[in-house]
């Protein structure tokens, strides 16, 4: 177990110039030492290419991975101590479960009687203590990627474990039940566990803390309530929650702040937002009014959908702005075709300037500042 | 009830006929052959299994068959490890790559004759780079006198010609195993060695299977190389059984034992290959620690 500093960047081209040239802009990183983490991010983000530099298989291309302060960038994944478990099932054909499992700790020349403990430890864990003398050549899809998951968590002593996509090929109902399982797991052995994936639902569930990653960088690293409260970059906004959060073009005219086509703050407290130039709110914090109020736009609701536990609505402002949002069945939902006013700018509306948040909430108004 | 039709089988008249023609009358006509005595084309005797008998209990059938049988086991032992380390060592990608893959290959294009005389002149010890180095070097080397020579020398040229596609099956065998796999084997922390017989092996076993047939096949019916270079000697020692045969049928022109015998030869390379291909196929399926029953 260790805690894992990473201050690196990495690009799979030799010489690069632009940003485009990297598969990862530099970046100062800090997993602790027995914490949950998922990478999040969109296919290409570089997230794989990420948890590949921590594992060692790659080298990145400038900086440093350190491990408890040891700097491990030349290092191989073996003398890193890492486990890893990759997207599509990696199985060793001509063996049986039972030595698949055994192999990582074989090849480290673990004792016979231990590894038979652990084996079956792992087995019972992953159930397949069934299975255990079967070829694992021919067993499915998804028993086979309990297998590359068992060979990941059958070492102990490991500096972290890194999982890229690991439930890919595993129906839904079994990803639930592998997904707590892992959950149980780190709360049993206190491993460092790094998760990648493109599912929000499983980053959010699975870890502590969440690295949202777009386009090489990773814009934002927190819980899933700062992620869904206080999302440091529109990316965050957009990606995060379903559907993403509203951004609304803002801009700055005579009278205060204009959001599809009205004022929706007055000038004193308009400046507590300058240089904004998206408005962004999530469906959940939209409010609905019948009549005009502060921070409130007019609307005309174009659709109106049941999702079970809530409704969604899509309106457009007077400009052609689509504004959605996400009510409870109690609120009063207007009908496809109402005109009503959208509440957009309230204590969760975040601003941001150049993609990065720099205001959220409505300032209390300075005396005197109008002037 | 569904109308029938049975325009369709004019459809497959072309291939019949096809068939027909290049496989199933010339067979028939070596049947026909091996159970008859043709003194001259006018005067035939019908003879039964006679020749089937007389070829079976021919010595130096029994000679060629060993000589073939060993030289078909040597090539196998030698160009199937050799071919497996050869991919091994090519490189896996950029323009050393394709490079390499041309070179390799070049062997391969050679006619089968071309090759013969190519390692007949080779191998001379007056003027052949081979020979003639051996020569310095203080060895007795005569391929066409000493038989052991000759041997090695037609095993030589063999594993020189078809090495390489024992190679190039492989090296496709190897290039697609998927990453994943290596790293998987790497995280695991698996030894050079573990990744050769856990990984690189298992998963050339098509392809393996593929050139384990093939070259077996091929040096099973070898005839033209051994004839170009060492004319099947000296003595008998290089004669295998395709030339055995010819001598048979085109020197000395008996056509009946010589049609039971090609009848009978086919019938060997038909169980040896359905022996092996069997075999395969269960090394493959059935775990080592259990016992096949």
């Amino acid at each position: 177990m260790a805690r894992i500093d990473l201050d690196l960047a990495h690009a799979y081209r030799p010489d690069p110039r632009t940003d485009d040239d990297y598969a990862l802009l530099p970046l100062k990183m800090t997993f602790d030492d027995g914490g949950a983490y998922a990478l999040l991010g969109p296919s290409g983000c570089g997230k794989t290419t990420l948890l590949n530099i921590v594992s060692g298989l790659v080298r990145p291309s400038s900086g440093s991975v350190r491990f408890d302060g040891v700097d491990v960038t030349a290092r191989t994944p073996q003398q890193r101590n890492i486990a890893q478990v990759f997207q599509f099932p990696v199985i060793y054909d001509t063996m049986t479960v039972a030595e698949n499992l055994a192999f990582p700790l074989r090849n480290r020349g673990v004792a016979a009687a231990r590894i038979k403990e652990r084996v079956g430890r792992i087995a019972e864990m992953l159930e397949l203590s069934g299975q255990l003398d079967a070829r694992a050549a021919g067993l499915a899809a998804d028993a086979k990627q309990k297998i590359s998951l068992g060979r990941g968590l059958v070492r102990e002593d490991v500096s972290a474990v890194l999982f890229d996509e690991p439930l890919t090929v595993i129906d839904p109902h079994l990803k639930w039940q592998l997904r707590r399982k892992l959950k149980q797991i780190h709360h049993e052995l206190r491993l460092t566990l790094i998760y990648v994936t493109h599912d929000q639902v499983e980053a959010l569930t699975f870890a502590d803390q969440v690295v949202v990653m777009t386009r090489g960088r990773a814009v934002q690293v927190g819980s899933a309530s700062d992620l869904f409260e206080r999302p440091q970059h529109t990316f965050v906004g957009h990606f995060i929650g379903s559907p993403g959060m509203n951004l609304l073009p803002a801009r700055r005219v005579e009278g205060g702040l204009e959001v599809a086509g009205h004022v929706v703050r007055d000038a004193a407290r308009a400046d507590a937002v300058a240089g904004a130039t998206l408005l962004g709110i999530r469906p959940e914090y939209v409010g609905v009014a019948a009549a005009a109020q502060p921070g409130a736009v007019p609307v005309r609701v174009e659709q109106s959908r049941d999702i079970g536990t809530y409704w969604l609505l899509s309106a457009r402002a007077a400009d052609g702005t689509l504004i959605r949002a996400r009510l409870h069945p109690q609120q009063g939902v207007p009908d496809a075709g109402a005109s009503v006013w959208f509440v957009i700018d309230g204590p969760h509306t975040c601003f941001y300037a150049n993609e990065r948040l720099v205001a959220q909430g409505i300032p209390s108004v300075v005396e005197g500042a109008l002037s | 009830m569904k109308p029938v039709n049975q325009k369709a089988w004019l459809m497959i008249l072309p291939v019949v006929l096809c068939v027909a023609f290049s496989a199933v009358l010339p067979l028939m006509t070596v049947v026909n052959y091996s159970v008859q005595d043709i003194i001259s084309p006018e005067r035939r005797v019908f003879v039964g299994t006679e020749w089937f008998k007389s070829v079976m209990r021919d010595d130096d059938l029994h000679g060629a068959l060993l000589r073939q049988l060993v030289y078909s086991l040597s090539v196998l032992l030698v160009e199937i490890p050799l071919g497996i380390g050869l991919a091994l060592a090519m490189p896996a990608k950029g323009w050393r790559a394709s490079a390499v893959l041309v070179l390799v290959a070049i062997s391969l294009l050679i006619p089968w004759n071309v090759v013969g005389t190519i390692w007949q002149i080779y191998g001379r010890a007056d003027i052949g780079l081979l020979g003639a180095t051996l020569t310095r070097l203080g060895f007795d080397y005569d391929y066409t006198g000493n038989a052991t020579h000759a041997w090695l020398t037609v095993l030589t040229m063999d594993v020189w010609h078809w090495t390489p596609l024992v190679a190039l099956l492989c090296y496709a065998g190897l290039r697609a195993i998927p990453d994943a796999y290596y790293q998987a084997a790497s995280i695991d922390g698996a030894s050079k060695f573990a990744v050769f017989r856990f990984i690189q092996l298992p998963k050339m076993r098509g392809v393996l299977m593929i050139a384990v047939l093939l070259r077996f096949m091929d040096s099973f019916m070898i005839y033209t190389e051994p004839f170009v270079l060492t004319g099947g000697g000296p003595g008998n020692s290089t004669t295998f059984l395709s030339q055995y045969l010819t001598q048979k049928a085109v020197g000395q022109f008996d056509l009946g034992p010589a049609a039971a015998f090609s009848l009978i030869y086919f019938l060997i390379i038909l169980l040896l290959c359905f022996v092996l291909y069997t075999w395969m196929q269960r090394v493959g399926t059935v775990h080592e620690g259990e016992q096949p029953t």
